[in-house]
């Protein structure tokens, strides 16, 4: 039925070079999905808002009103721990494992790096270069219960990441409460050493607070990704077993040794991931209080938003970051903070559904034009 | 047709010999439980009120535990169920407030339902990958609850902006007679009769309808999924979707409905924990329970008899690290583990098994070690209990676990061409 819409298109379409035309078809495929998720967002948001007997207005002008310096410097922070933690996830992503144990892998990490610079072993500013290796170790191996049980037992990671999460949360609480300090109610590590707190970037004078030393992480761990997965055999390889398993297999690569060096790999970013807030704010380790929990979760998700990659990665971490931001605002506006999470998981939702439909109809415009190519073959051959 | 019959009969057989080594199993089980309980001194393992606590604490697990069932068996994972539970909780104490107990139970299985919606849309009818889309509803859910709880009841009296209190809950009641007297048999200390007759007292006390509900919702689950033809075409959607499309079987809305129900059974986990094992709502209620029954679920190899086993020992666990002081509870439970773990080992050295016989056995002596070197353990540990046993089932069984075929993979319409 649509294909004497196609066949007048056809010439239209025809006059851009073959090249410009997959610019412009990547690029639409690429921005189109995430902004039509954000709008979608916001328009759902608003609605259960206006349902509930609010203002959209009221949210939609604190949303976009311009957050202060102090909200400003949040964001910066927070989206450089977010970008951290999706590279992690993304990283299995490309292979086609869903590495849901960011999270835990976090907390192992976080516990494990504050126990070690709190205490001190390593003299001066050594120790913040000593405590990420210690940090990325620790993530490293948690992460490697999942990858060697789904290798040698065939357990699937997805379940058994989840376990592990719970268990993080249990273990810390528990490791920090027997040999950590109290402070106040809660109980915490042992202060991280003053030689080794590092300097942050001061970039607004008069605001309180920092662009935090080490959130300059992100920005190495995110060239460090782009330049594995696009630049070097290993990445190669990475993404081959991701699209297909057997045509891996076929061409000589070890799928499961590739799924523990993988599943390692992510949880050695994801034991950096609160790294930043480490050293550059809260100098101990003790949760509830004296930690963020959540962003292995909110990783995935700005994962998913920016496509596995590094740029799209940045810019969906820096979103969420944003919207997060501004909740506070949102909360002196008379609107339940909690709403940006609607905000954050309902985009999610879309922007997986937007780029579903258009991966479809992508795929269905090249068999329509493949068959129209195969046609016109056949007939020139009969003339 | 005459060896078909054969080999259907001694299917039957195994079956049958399958059900009686269960039964042996389990009084084994009890067995072990008393001698460890006379042998320790710790009565509280079987005493009535220990055992109402791990009811009320399987239940929701058990309702959170059948929606995965429902949902895998038709195909579809569902990650959500934490998000749909959580938005159970709420919908039970808006509604209980407003309308009475009977609505708010409907009101939070509703509730589950629409999240239960979401997740069948974006799964089913977008074909987006299932743990996405759970994950992404779990954001959701935590954040509509926090701001519904904000918007409808800060202003309520006994509400604040992430509580409510002081709703009717559904009616409790004692079986007469039977409760009393096993209570009195159970303070007998005898072995094994008083640990039986402490399991009967501590369900026929002061028994919710809701914890009834949960119990009938598995045998109806049972029921309808395995003796009516609406169910098996429902697990022929989760075993083989193309083969059930060519048989005209709509695999869309089956997938539907299963989605559907699994939010609400979800939505009910939600509304046991905000009605029945506490009285108030609270934001976050949920304390990662939808994952568990998750759990629950696959222990049980996604079957119901199965989903309410593992409901009943994770519920232990969790009804008895809500008990006071229960450091000397949970040493005991110790030894009772390690035991049979050492059991376990006896029966892998047995099948030649011998990796899993070594790892098995040093995590029991690990046990005994335990148990012995100290007196108490920390009831942090207790709360993890369930997370620990499910990753050792499917580290140990996983071979033998069988999900549903095609279990988590997309289904697009008019693929079976």
């Amino acid at each position: 039925m649509s294909e004497p819409t196609a066949v007048e298109k056809a010439p239209a379409v025809k006059t851009a070079t073959p090249a410009a035309r997959r610019i412009i078809g990547s690029v639409v495929g690429g921005l189109l999905p995430p902004l039509v998720a954000v709008i979608g967002a916001m328009a759902v948001t608003s609605l259960v808002i206006v349902i509930s007997g609010g203002s959209a207005a009221d949210f939609l002008s604190t949303i976009f009103s311009m957050p202060n310096e102090r909200v400003q410097l949040t964001i910066i922070n927070q989206s450089a721990m977010l970008s951290i933690s999706a590279i992690a996830a993304a990283i299995c992503f490309r292979m086609n494992i869903f590495n849901i144990g960011v999270e835990g892998q976090y907390i192992v990490g976080s516990c494990a790096g504050a126990f070690f610079a709190g205490s001190g072993l390593v003299p001066g500013p050594l120790n913040i270069l000593a405590t990420l290796v210690v940090a990325a170790a620790a993530g490293a191996a948690y992460a490697s219960i999942a990858g060697l049980l789904k290798v040698f037992r065939g357990v699937s990671e997805v379940i058994s990441a989840i376990m592990l999460n719970y268990i993080a949360l249990t273990m810390a609480g528990y490791l920090v409460t027997k040999y950590g300090q109290e402070s106040g109610y809660t109980f915490t590590t042992e202060r991280l050493p003053l030689d080794a707190q590092p300097l942050g970037f001061k970039i607004f004078p008069d605001a309180p607070g920092d662009v935090w030393a080490l959130s300059s992480l992100a920005i190495i761990l995110g060239i460090g990704y782009w330049f594995l997965i696009s630049r070097t055999r290993f990445g190669f390889e990475l993404r081959v077993t991701g699209e297909s398993e057997t045509a891996a297999r076929a061409s000589g690569v070890n799928v499961n040794k590739m799924r523990l060096i993988v599943m390692a790999l992510s949880g050695a970013v994801a034991g950096l991931v609160w790294m930043p807030a480490y050293f550059g704010s809260v100098h101990t380790f003790g949760p509830p209080e004296n930690f963020q929990a959540g962003l292995g979760f909110l990783g995935l998700a700005v994962a998913l938003l920016g496509r596995n990659r590094t740029l799209g990665i940045f810019f969906g971490a820096l979103l969420f970051a944003f919207l997060s931001g501004q909740s506070n605002a949102l909360q002196s506006a008379g609107i339940a903070k909690d709403v940006i999470d609607i905000t954050q998981g309902i985009t999610v939702l879309a922007v997986v559904v937007a780029y579903e439909v258009v991966g479809r109809r992508r795929a269905r415009a090249e068999a329509e034009r493949v068959s129209r190519q195969l046609e016109a073959e056949r007939q020139g051959a009969t003339a | 047709m005459t060896t078909e019959q054969q080999s259907f009969s001694s299917e039957v057989a195994r079956a049958r010999t399958f059900r009686h080594t269960w039964w042996l199993v389990a009084l084994a089980v009890i067995v072990v439980i008393s001698t460890v309980r006379l042998y320790t001194g710790a009565d509280r393992i079987t005493a009535p009120g220990t055992l109402r606590a791990a009811i009320i604490g399987a239940c929701p697990i058990l309702l959170a535990g059948l929606g995965g069932l429902w949902a895998e068996r038709a195909g579809i994972v569902n990650i959500g169920l934490e998000g749909q539970m959580l938005l159970g909780t709420w919908g039970a104490a808006f509604f209980a407030y407003h309308y009475g107990p009977l609505v708010g139970v409907l009101g939070a299985a509703l509730m589950g339902l629409l999240g239960g919606l979401l997740h069948a849309i974006a799964t089913v009818s977008f074909g987006v990958d299932h743990i996405i889309s759970g994950v992404a509803i779990n954001i959701v859910g935590l954040g509509a609850v926090g701001f519904l709880a904000k918007t409808t009841f800060d202003d309520l009296k006994g509400g604040g902006p992430r509580n409510l209190s002081g709703y009717d809950t559904p009616p409790e009641f004692t079986v007469p007679l039977v409760a009393d007297g096993a209570k009195a048999l159970a303070d007998k200390h005898w072995f094994v009769v008083s640990d039986v007759a402490g399991a009967v007292a501590g369900v026929t006390t002061r028994l919710s309808l809701l914890t009834v509900l949960a119990f009938v919702l598995v045998g109806v689950t049972a029921w309808v999924l395995w003796r009516t033809s609406f169910g098996l075409r429902l697990r022929s959607c989760g075993e083989n979707p193309q083969a059930a499309e060519t048989l005209g079987i709509n695999v869309y809305r089956y997938k539907y409905v299963a989605v559907l129900i699994s939010g609400a059974f979800a939505g009910l986990g939600g509304a046991y924990l905000a009605m029945v094992a506490s009285s108030s709502f609270t934001v976050g209620q949920t304390g990662g329970r939808g994952y568990i029954g998750l759990a629950a679920m696959i222990f049980g190899n996604w079957r119901p008899s199965g989903v309410l086993t593992g409901a009943l020992m994770f519920g232990y666990t969790d009804g008895i690290s809500l008990l006071s002081n229960s450091g000397a509870l949970v040493h005991a439970l110790l030894l009772l583990i390690a035991i049979l773990l050492a059991v376990f080992a006896v029966i892998k050295v047995r099948t030649a098994e011998r990796v899993t016989a070594a790892v098995v056995a040093a995590l029991s002596v690990g046990g005994f070690v335990w148990y012995f070197s100290s007196d108490t353990v920390n009831a942090s540990f207790t709360g993890m209990t369930p997370n620990v046993v499910t990753l050792f089932v499917l580290a140990v069984f996983s071979q033998r676990l069988r999900m549903p075929a095609a279990d988590g993979e997309q289904y697009r319409r008019g693929g079976a061409g």
